[in-house]
């Protein structure tokens, strides 16, 4: 019969040699998103204290608007890759959604009709890819880079190299103002109303535990009758449409509907979101550390252009957080294990010595 | 429970090996020698550390403690490579074979003939493939992918593999579990040949008369510990099955006896294209129905698809007299079906999850008002029913990987039990759990049937199903070939029918 | 004690026609590949007569060498069951440096091997990163693709290169060949020739099909899996790297941004070409027969008249294509499998 050794997908279980301490992986975890808040707390005193130009409004307006589309479509993803799937598209989709819109602006339409057709058309991207990954089992990887490159394309079919820029004053309004004479943006509001549904449907609903389930051992949840394919199916919709919405804010935040809109936008949202310990095979994660991890990072940004850190160090900054983000975990648990052992090989030696007794 | 052993040194042995995973001691200070042309049987009941002690001695595994000897000297096998270098071939109990290569290459990956260069020699991997499989009598084409290949053939293959190595020490975990008679015939002639030419043998079989007929030393395990080791010469199967078990047969299934009401679970004429074929049966209010037959019959399929994971092609399955869909698992749980599934790891727990989270999986609708969650209800819920199947934790947040194999299987029961369900069908309930627990299972499941319950019962123990079992299904080859009832239940009568030789064919 | 024994197993004779038809289906794969490559080409030509002249067809192969390159390289990964995302970024950065040194005066062959030993070395890194640290490959070389690209951006800031910066014989090299045929299409297909003869008949190349078929099973085996994952990481870094010079001779114009988003052409080309994401299958001539595509259809496109805004999405929509027919024929192999084996089953018995 199958000792126990490994869990499903090879992950080890738990290290912890005692029998009853905490789990190990819950409190890496825990530690994890606590400390990623902790680095995200620090940075921002240290920034307010110690760099010109940080604290004052324009900046800060700035840089949560910059960080915006990705907080937004950061919500979904955790989600997503908490079920053990992911989006690599949503850059895509936004693009297109912009492009769709400036097109359909151009063609005349309203843009009080536009904007219902492009949420629409991201609930139809979504179910693309849902689709593909749960009807026909293929992997989520596979798919959304081929629709990557598909919606990508579609946009430059719909507007070419145009780019439309005149829309209504209100709309543009909305998309770069502020609340009064604060430094909030205007947009920042619809988000706060969207991470608060999102911290309940993932934290508090039967949603959220049948989401962790999935991501953890698929087969398992399928066994307890949750119905796997249509869960993912509904985050992959969900993915679309709030990536089909941003494409509107982005368009609208810079005042240009552009193909190329977004571009590159998933590897910030997925870099923010592992960041934030997601664990990207799945059934692992909270939102508040995703959210920490995706403002981390944008406030690094605007913090190194402030001191006049170049754009492309920003990029390796990016790169060398993702790694350690992926890689910090693992060594730690690893660590864990090599001392459980050593502590296992310091009780051995009686029974040893009972043995050859 | 001494043993003359000989003077001779082993060629392979285990010294007071012990080796645990998180709170499961799998392994206590278990010695184990193996002999130069010698056959030795490793007996044990499922869960007794047998598999452990065969990774120990192939490498996968480091002891915690103990040390393993080669030819009397202590060596530490740093991977399965270093085994295989020393000469210790394994055939493990699930085929392990690369689905995509050719069968000539799943042989002789890592070791291939070469020609000049250091290339491959394509042409001698087939061609030594061939031989091995005309000495073994096999006809399987080695260019042949291994996707797609039976577990009997995969299998063989995998006997193939190890005899390629012309291994000092063959190590068989379970060889003959998938193969016909002819099959295991012409396996035991080649180990036989192999054990004269001097290998050591340590073979696992469920069948005794198997370890009777090859084999001449026995050592029997019970939960991970050592209790004897001993010529098989002069022992009897009920010797060497008190030494597995440790105990009393009668205090292992307390069957009660029980009122045997309507029907609560209908099956008729249920076929999966492929898998199983019209497979009609009943199971009523009270009873403890058994479901056996050999490896690969279609059991867990059946149960599978009753319970919706798996579709069904044709047929009908009623509960209470309402129809369940094809693959819908969450109708059937609404009409009050549970099901305890076979693969406890992968099938019946979420290993990474809390125990408090596993047991609530089936329950969100008990544990959420208004589509949110309450805490409170969650965690009474599942400490009520930890309770109520004596689970023993810690705390209900503990990962429920970290408990004992035992005890997840009761957070399994626990968890399908918290659903109130009028029928449960559970799958191999006892695999790879201790003898204690085992009791307790067989005491629940007896006491959950006279509370009126309909059980349905899959299982490769054979004194299970007659122990425990107030009617048995015996299946063969993808249908159902007897019916029989607990009276008229023996291990002959039961054996006949699963082979082909039963009742209707006869 | 307990009863485990077994259906009868599958009739001999049976199983040889399986092989045939999995046989089959596999090298169909590859097949159909080339099928729609030259029907596609022979269609163009008889729409446009000048697309297969001379020049044309030296075009259509210079074009396509630079990624039927990182191809090869990257379907040695994807064989072992990983991935390498960072192959784009490696390649923009090896052709830069290769690009700084032949400036200064440097000799061409060893600009080469500059670039080419640029590119083992970020091979390693990322080969280390996922052999030792056990972190999904895809997120790693994400990783990396960010790291190098930043040191590729700080370490030329907006210098550019261009082609009169170069020595003109290098430049040559990379323009002219014989007749019809580039000197960088030979020694594309050279590498190709030599990587598949190696993944065919080595030891070590065996071993990546093992390990990506069943990771697991490989360990049994005693495959060593975190040598054999560095080495498929340094093949392919080196090929990124041998694929920056080339771009560099080919084009001439190097900047910070070259080699962008390179990283999803050829993953699609791979996958196109018949080297599955789940591992153990698929050929490095599948792959370089997938990249051929792609760049024929980017050529394509424009002699028929067709806007080239039109070549993303059939890019995207092609690798989508691919890998859901690759799934829909697993899925009938299986259910004919499934089906044959019970109808065996049931002949027996019957019998």
């Amino acid at each position: 019969m199958p000792e126990p050794t490994k869990s499903p997908q090879g992950k080890a279980t738990s290290g912890t040699s005692g029998g009853f301490a905490v789990p190990a992986w819950a409190r890496d975890s825990l530690r994890w998103d606590t400390v990623v808040g902790a680095l995200l707390v620090v940075l921002l005193i240290c920034s307010f204290s110690m760099v010109d130009n940080f604290g004052n409004a324009l900046n800060l307006s700035f840089l949560i608007g910059n960080t915006l589309p990705i907080a937004l479509i950061a919500l979904p993803m955790t989600m997503l890759v908490i079920s053990g799937e992911i989006d690599l598209s949503v850059g895509s989709t936004a693009g297109l959604s912009g492009a769709v819109m400036g097109k359909l602006w151009n063609e005349g339409m309203s843009i009080e009709t536009i904007i219902p057709l492009c949420v629409l058309l991201g609930v139809v991207c979504g179910l693309v890819n849902g689709l593909l990954v749960t009807r026909l089992g293929l992997p989520s990887l596979a798919v959304t880079i081929g629709t990557l490159a598909a919606y990508r394309g579609i946009a430059q079919i719909v507007l070419g190299s145009n780019s439309v820029t005149d829309f209504p004053q209100q709309y543009l309004d909305f998309g770069s103002g502020r609340i009064g004479g604060t430094f909030i943006p205007q947009a920042a509001v619809p988000w706060a109303v969207l991470l608060v549904i999102a911290v309940i449907v993932l934290h508090a609903t039967p949603v959220g535990r049948s989401l962790f389930a999935v991501g953890a051992s698929q087969e398992a949840a399928r066994f307890a009758g949750i119905r796997v394919k249509r869960l993912k199916l509904s985050m992959f919709v969900a993915t679309g449409t709030v990536s089909a919405l941003t494409g509107v804010f982005w368009a609208l935040h810079y005042a240009s509907a552009r193909y190329d809109n977004a571009t590159g936008l998933e590897l910030s949202v997925i870099a923010g979101v592992l960041l934030g310990g997601i664990d990207f095979d799945g059934g692992k994660g909270t939102l508040g550390g995703a959210v920490a991890g995706v403002f981390l990072l944008g406030a690094l940004q605007n913090v190194m252009s402030l001191v006049n850190v170049s754009a492309q160090s920003q990029i390796l900054i990016t790169g060398v957080l993702l790694v350690i983000s992926v890689l910090a975990p693992r060594v730690a648990r690893q660590v864990g294990r090599a001392r459980a052992r050593r502590k296992a090989a310091d009780a051995a030696p009686p029974a040893a010595a009972l043995a050859t007794g | 429970m001494t043993d003359p052993e000989p003077e001779r040194t082993p060629v392979l042995a285990l010294e007071g090996v012990s080796k645990s995973f998180g709170a499961v001691r799998a392994l206590r200070d278990v010695s184990l020698r193996l002999y130069a042309g010698e056959a030795h049987a490793l007996a044990g009941e499922n869960g007794a550390g047998k598999s452990t002690l065969i990774k120990a001695l192939a490498g996968v595994h480091r002891p915690d403690s103990g040390t393993v000897l080669l030819d009397g000297a202590p060596v530490v096998f740093h991977g399965p490579a270093d085994a295989r270098d020393a000469g210790v071939a394994v055939i493990y109990q699930e085929p392990t074979l690369f689905p995509d290569l050719s069968i000539a290459e799943n042989i002789f990956v890592g070791r291939q003939p070469r020609r000049s260069f250091g290339r491959v020699d394509h042409k001698s991997v087939r061609q030594a493939t061939a031989d091995l499989f005309r000495r073994l009598g096999v006809d399987l084409d080695p260019d042949q992918p291994a996707r797609g290949l039976s577990i009997a053939d995969q299998q063989l293959v995998e006997i193939a593999k190890a005899l390629s190595f012309d291994a000092r020490v063959l190590i068989m975990d379970e060889p003959t579990a998938a193969l016909t008679g002819s099959e295991v015939a012409r396996l035991f002639g080649v180990v036989r040949a192999l054990r004269e030419s001097g290998a050591a043998v340590l073979f696992i079989s469920h069948r005794l008369e198997e370890v009777f007929q090859l084999c001449q030393r026995v050592t029997t395990l019970r939960d991970g510990a050592w209790i004897a080791s001993e010529p098989v010469e002069g022992l009897t199967e009920d010797d060497l099955v008190r030494r597995m078990v440790g105990r009393d047969l009668d205090e292992l299934y307390p069957k009660q006896d029980a009122k045997v009401g309507e029907v609560a679970l209908s099956v008729r004429r249920l076929t999966r294209e492929g898998v199983f074929t019209d497979v009609s049966f009943d199971v009523r209010r009270g009873e403890i129905v058994g479901l056996a037959g050999l490896v690969g019959a279609g059991r867990s399929e059946v149960a599978r698809a009753v319970f919706g994971v798996d579709r069904w092609d044709a047929g009908e399955v009623e509960v209470d007299g309402r129809p369940l869909k094809s693959g819908a698992p969450s109708l059937a749980m609404s009409a009050g079906l549970a099901l305890v599934p076979e693969d406890r790891r992968e099938q019946g727990l979420v290993m990474e999850m809390s125990i408090e989270r596993n047991i609530n999986l089936t329950g969100f609708g008990a544990t959420s008002r208004a589509g949110l969650m309450n805490r409170g209800a969650e965690r009474s819920r599942a400490v009520d029913w930890a309770l109520r199947l004596q689970v023993k934790y810690a705390r209900l947040a503990d990962v429920v990987g970290t408990l004992s194999g035992g005890n997840q299987q009761k957070v399994v029961l626990a968890k399908w039990l918290a659903t109130d369900p009028r029928v449960l069908i559970v799958d191999e309930p006892t695999r790879g759990i201790d003898v204690g627990t085992k009791a307790e299972v067989h005491r629940l499941l007896s006491q959950l049937a006279a509370d009126g319950l309909a059980v349905l019962m899959i299982s490769s123990d054979l004194p299970e199903i007659l122990g425990m079992a107030d009617r048995v299904l015996v299946m063969h080859e993808g249908r159902l070939a007897a019916d029989i009832p607990r009276a008229e239940a023996t291990e002959e009568s039961v054996m006949a029918a699963a082979t082909g030789r039963g009742r209707n064919a006869a | 004690m307990t009863m485990t024994a077994k259906p009868a197993s599958a009739a001999p004779p049976e199983a040889a026609s399986t092989s045939g038809f999995l046989d089959r289906v596999l090298k169909v794969r590859e097949l159909a590949i080339l099928v729609v490559l030259v029907l596609m080409l022979l269609a163009t030509q008889l729409d446009n007569h000048a697309f297969l002249s001379e020049q044309g067809i030296k075009d259509l192969l210079l074009n396509a060498t630079i990624l039927v390159l990182v191809a090869v390289g990257q379907a040695t990964v994807v064989i072992t069951r990983n991935v390498d995302l960072s192959v784009g970024s490696t390649m923009g950065i090896t052709a830069f440096a290769a690009g700084e040194f032949l400036r200064g005066g440097g000799n061409p062959l060893v600009g080469v091997l500059i670039a080419i030993a640029l590119g083992i070395g970020f091979g390693v890194v990322n080969g280390l990163l996922v052999s030792l640290g056990q972190v999904p490959a895809l997120v790693v070389t994400l990783g990396t693709l960010y790291i190098i690209r930043g040191l590729d951006s700080i370490w030329f800031g907006s210098k550019q290169i261009t082609a009169a910066d170069l020595p003109s014989g290098f430049a040559d090299f990379g323009h002219n060949g014989f007749g019809a045929v580039p000197y960088l299409a030979l020694l594309t297909a050279v590498v190709l020739i030599v990587a598949a003869y190696y993944l065919r008949s080595y030891r070590s190349g065996r071993d990546l099909y093992a390990l990506g078929s069943s990771p697991e099973a490989a360990r049994l085996a005693g495959v060593p899996v975190r040598k054999r994952i560095l080495t498929a990481y340094i093949v392919c870094g080196a090929l990124a790297g041998l694929a920056g010079a080339l771009y560099l001779a080919r084009f001439g114009n190097v900047d910070s941004g070259t080699g962008n988003g390179y990283e999803l052409t050829v993953v699609s080309a791979v996958v196109v070409g018949g080297v599955a994401f789940t591992g153990g299958s698929g050929s490095v001539y599948g792959a370089a027969l997938g990249a051929l595509l792609l760049t024929s259809i980017n050529s394509v496109l424009p002699s028929i008249g067709v806007s080239s805004v039109w070549v993303q999405a059939i890019d995207g929509i092609l690798l989508l294509l691919a890998i859901a027919v690759d799934r829909v024929v697993a899925l009938r192999v299986a259910a004919v499998l499934r089906k044959r084996a019970a109808q065996t089953r049931s002949a027996i018995h019957h019998a």
